[in-house]
């Protein structure tokens, strides 16, 4: 075993966790704003999103825009199964499988 | 002995409940975590090395950056500084968990910090927000994941090239997960609305700077304009507001 990267993964291990933490154990306790609940409400939906959109239609370091990828042509079948189904499960293997059909097609 | 017999069925239906509930998780970790295997490997790093990280700081970007800082000769500083840096989103997770974790005791506050991730954060809120969903059925939720990563990442410091790239469109998993839990949040046009700016905010950023401020900065951005539209047109239909708010 290597002490330094023990030691790397321990500090990184540790300036991970305080912002994974610190919302729990000090706005828990507390009674939040209204504005502030509101405000909270509308996270969720904004993350998912912002993780999604550029994963479909952006590519490469630095990012670039890159419209043609199964990426986004298999993200439309998968949304619908997601809103027909709403089956995480069932939407997750259905979007593999196209993905990877979709992926032996285009090569 | 009289054990109560309900309540070791009911440990088990949690048991049950979170796995059930981790395992498109578990199958989105699962070739990100070989590959990060493969990658640490080739840096130098034994599987037990890959092990500990993993365990220690159980972040998936930020540990395939780490190791890509390490073979490029960075120090242990701008490592651990980048690593502080990518995960502050979890700051805003956080917070939108903390919601449904009221009274919980500081230990178990402090076990549920060290399963917030991107993944788990999604799956749980979801729940906490749909249904009969606790705190220990969230915990399964976030354990399971993390031995799917951490034993992802060994086998692939073991077990090198196992599965091939592409293999099962497996790449997309997490991809059509993510797709599957926001359609699950868009729960009236305000937050279709929102997730659109939201959208649109991220990848406008995420081509402008570099890193993944972008995640934090157009979830601000877009969050706030729908406080600012509810609080401007107090009545809007659009609004169902959850639970926790109805109480007050």
């Amino acid at each position: 075993m290597n002490t330094d990267i023990l030691l790397l993964s321990f500090f990184m291990g540790l300036v991970t966790y305080i912002p994974r933490w610190f919302p729990l154990a000090f706005l828990s306790r507390r009674r939040l704003p209204r504005w502030f609940t509101t405000w909270l409400d509308f996270i969720p939906v904004s993350i998912l999103s912002a993780l999604v959109a550029p994963a479909l239609i952006t590519s490469g370091e630095p990012r670039h825009m890159d419209i043609l990828r199964p990426e986004l042509f298999v993200a439309v079948p998968t949304f619908i199964i997601a809103l027909k189904t709403r089956s995480l499960g069932l939407t997750v293997v259905a979007g593999m499988l196209l993905f990877w059909v979709a992926g032996m097609w285009l090569r | 002995m009289t054990a109560p017999a309900p309540k070791e069925e009911n440990l088990a239906a949690v048991f049950k409940d979170g796995v059930k509930t981790a395992w498109p998780i578990c199958l989105g970790y699962f070739p990100i975590g070989l590959a990060f295997g493969v990658i640490a490997g080739k840096a130098g790093l034994s599987p037990l090395d890959i092990g500990l990280m993993s365990v220690l700081v159980f972040a998936g970007s930020a540990q395939f950056i780490a190791v890509s800082m390490l073979t490029g000769g960075a120090g242990l500083i701008p490592v651990v500084m980048t690593a502080f840096v990518v995960n502050l989103r979890h700051l805003l997770m956080s917070s939108s968990l903390s919601v449904f974790l009221r009274d919980l005791g500081a230990w178990r506050t402090a076990l549920y910090g060290y399963g917030v991730t991107d993944e788990s954060f999604a799956v749980n809120l979801t729940k906490f927000r749909d249904e009969s969903w606790d705190w220990r059925r969230a915990l399964v939720v976030n354990h399971t994941s993390n031995a799917a990563w951490v034993g992802s990442t060994v086998i692939g410091g073991y077990a090198g090239e196992l599965v091939p790239p592409g293999a099962f469109g497996l790449d997309y998993a997490l991809i059509a997960m993510f797709l599957c839990l926001l359609v699950f949040q868009l729960r009236g046009p305000l937050y279709t609305a929102v997730a659109v700016v939201s959208g649109g905010v991220a990848v406008l950023f995420s081509l402008l700077f570099p890193g993944n401020f972008y995640i934090v900065a157009a979830s601000v951005i877009a969050a706030t304009l729908g406080l600012v539209f509810i609080r401007r047109r107090p009545g809007t239909p659009a609004l169902q507001m959850g639970t926790e708010e109805t109480k007050s």
